[in-house]
């Protein structure tokens, strides 16, 4: 400190850091600790949503499976069992909870980016336009692996980026993107693409099912090639996302304030928006379109954690993941009849009333 | 510190200021002056880097303003905007923390420096007490203020304000105008004010820029400049410059209007105008 001042003034400025630098850390403490409680829900919740199902498997043998994979064998388990707990059972949850938490954190990135809380990948037609670029995929016939990838998710990608740049490009209005008119372009793109969709799917003559799966999303016969194929994309997200979350916080001010703070905004939006498409077209190309988790989860944890997106972006992810977790268990145990409901219905369900909540709340708070 | 070459500037099919040619020094106290729409804030936002010339050059100390790196630019030049309007509820501390963002490392944490800067800018607004407020909750006052805040926060040695004291009562005004004159005083800080604020402008700038017309009128020190016909001139109002006797800093009054001057008097009354 170069500048000279009174003693009793300097006095005063000590205990003024002192105590900003405390409460910066019991903030920090705070985040951690829910952080910890939340992992932990997490990881219990995937255990009891392992437990449920139509075959009643008991702990004692998720426990074997589990600790077998890892490595230390303590019992045996019949090998019907063990696909059930391992094959079919885990490896849904795990990629239920890790596509919830890549469309929060979208959701995260998209609300921050585009200062517009209604901001997520549904309602800006990029979980569309992944669908559709998975369902342009299918139809040509390049399901197959190549080298151990599958394309599908890069259909997937160019098809949120597609949709992206055509909801960025009519909402722009003299050089400036329009909140108002963003939403409305999202949903217009949304909409037509999801009636392609259908058309490419009748033209394939493929059954309604498969439709309903791209349009309203299902965790139906997944496995852990599924979870192999979206953490990449998860861990590009979250990465960006975490490098970011800085200028995150600043672009919530604005091009104009983010320009004068030094923030090289064209560049920075542009990765950021690559990393929440990334994660959509990851979470789409495999679930297929899956809503309200990226709209509702950012903002339930931006009430309780505030509006920095270090921690919204961390929360989220776990917040996001616990939801569509327990919405897929809903989604494969609701009807009695053992059929399953599309877990995009389970979350629409909860997801909009809840969101009808948010929006009659928030604006009074001068949200939008 | 900021030179100025043949500076055009305008948006896509509008020419709003050409012919610009002036050069700031360090620690220069300059208000820049005009009628509404005569290109104040198109002029601040080039000199900020946020609107690229049509032709000319802005260098700023030696280096094209366009040329320099967003960060090392921030750490150079501080903006305090005329509309700050925050969407989401970030508290006042973390608003003025942002202003860190040029000087911290990727991924660093928060260093004792930082805070310190952000707690003296926030001491020296008077908005100390405003650390953990949301600034969604703030008053238009007092947001202006946290904003000028975190722009001193960003330990910047030129400082550009766009009507950066519109929202301030008078004694809020004197203080900011106070501060930014300590600073330049003191600290060599460079300040440059877009104002509408004529007395305000008399009082503290010690250089002053009037702008009519996409043009400037006249440039020089407050004291040759801040005359009645050169007032009148550029704002086509009756004006009188009187010295006050205690300061000897000089002051405009404004004169009313003579009748008839207003173009639309005719047009407003049709009937009348037919009846008579």
């Amino acid at each position: 400190m170069k500048e000279s001042s009174l003693p009793a003034d300097n006095l005063n400025r000590t205990v003024d850091l002192a105590e900003a630098r405390s409460r910066h850390q019991l903030g920090a403490r705070r985040f951690a600790v829910a952080l910890l409680a939340l992992s932990l829900v997490l990881v219990a919740s995937v255990a009891l949503a392992t437990g449920i199902g139509r075959m009643d498997v008991g702990w004692g043998a998720i426990a074997a499976v589990v600790l077998s994979k890892l490595g230390f064998h303590v019992g045996t388990v019949d090998r019907t069992t063990e696909v059930v707990i391992w094959g079919i059972r885990l490896s849904r949850v795990v990629l239920s909870g890790l596509v919830g938490a890549s469309l929060a954190t979208a959701g995260v990135i998209f609300q921050g980016l585009l200062l517009n809380p209604l901001a997520d990948p549904f309602t800006l037609g990029v979980s569309t336009g992944a669908a559709f670029g998975v369902a342009l995929l299918v139809m040509l016939g390049v399901g197959g692996s190549f080298l151990g990838l599958s394309p599908l998710p890069l259909g997937a990608l160019a098809g949120a980026l597609g949709a992206m740049a055509v909801v960025m490009l009519l909402s722009r209005e003299s050089g400036r993107i329009r909140k108002e008119t963003l939403i409305l372009a999202g949903i217009v793109v949304s909409t037509f693409l999801a009636a392609l969709i259908s058309l490419i799917k009748s033209l394939d003559e493929e059954s309604l099912s498969a439709i309903v799966f791209w349009i309203m999303g299902s965790f139906s016969g997944r496995g852990w090639i599924h979870v192999g194929f979206l953490l990449p994309y998860l861990a590009a997200g979250l990465a960006l996302g975490a490098i970011y979350h800085r200028e995150l916080d600043i672009l919530a001010l604005g091009e104009e304030q983010s320009h004068h703070l030094g923030v090289a905004v064209s560049a920075v939006r542009l990765k950021l928006l690559l990393g929440a498409s990334l994660l959509t077209a990851g979470a789409v190309s495999v679930s297929g379109v899956i809503g309200f988790v990226g709209l509702v989860v950012p903002h339930l944890v931006r009430v309780l954690a505030g509006p920095s997106h270090g921690r919204l972006l961390a929360l989220s992810a776990a917040t996001g993941a616990l939801i569509l977790i327990w919405a897929d268990v809903l989604a494969r145990t609701l009807l009695a009849s053992g059929q399953e409901l599309p877990v995009g219905v389970v979350s629409a369900l909860l997801g909009g009333p809840f969101f009808f909540y948010l929006l009659k709340s928030r604006r009074s708070r001068g949200m939008w | 510190m900021i030179r100025v070459e043949a500076l055009e500037l305008g948006y896509e099919d509008r020419l709003v200021l050409t012919g610009l040619n002036f050069q700031v020094d360090r620690g220069e106290f300059l208000g820049i002056l005009g009628p509404n729409g005569s290109g104040k804030s198109t002029l601040l936002n080039a000199l900020s880097g946020l609107l690229p010339p049509r032709k000319g050059r802005i260098i700023v100390k030696s280096e094209p303003l366009g040329g320099l790196p967003s960060r090392l630019r921030a750490q150079i030049l501080a903006v305090v905007p005329q509309s700050t309007d925050v969407r989401f509820p970030f508290s006042c501390l973390e608003i003025v923390l942002m202003g860190r963002y040029p000087h911290r490392r990727r991924l660093g944490t928060l260093t004792d420096a930082d805070l310190v800067w952000a707690l003296r800018s926030m001491r020296r607004t008077t908005t100390a007490h405003l650390q953990e407020r949301p600034i969604i909750e703030v008053s238009g006052g007092e947001g202006q203020r946290v904003v000028m805040a975190r722009a001193l926060a960003q330990d910047p040695e030129i400082l550009l304000l766009d009507e950066a004291t519109s929202s301030l009562d008078v004694r809020k005004k004197l203080e900011i105008f106070e501060l930014l004159k300590f600073l330049s005083e003191t600290r060599g800080l460079t300040v440059l004010c877009a104002m509408h604020d004529l007395n305000l402008a008399a009082l503290y700038c010690r250089r002053l820029m009037f702008i009519k017309h996409g043009r400037v009128v006249v440039d020089g020190p407050t004291d040759q400049v801040f005359t009645p016909a050169i007032l009148e001139e550029v704002y086509e109002t009756p004006m009188e410059v009187v010295r006050h006797p205690g300061h000897q800093r000089p002051y405009a009054v404004m004169l009313p209007l003579s009748p008839g001057t207003r173009e639309d008097e005719a047009a407003e009354n049709p009937l009348e105008a037919v009846q008579s």
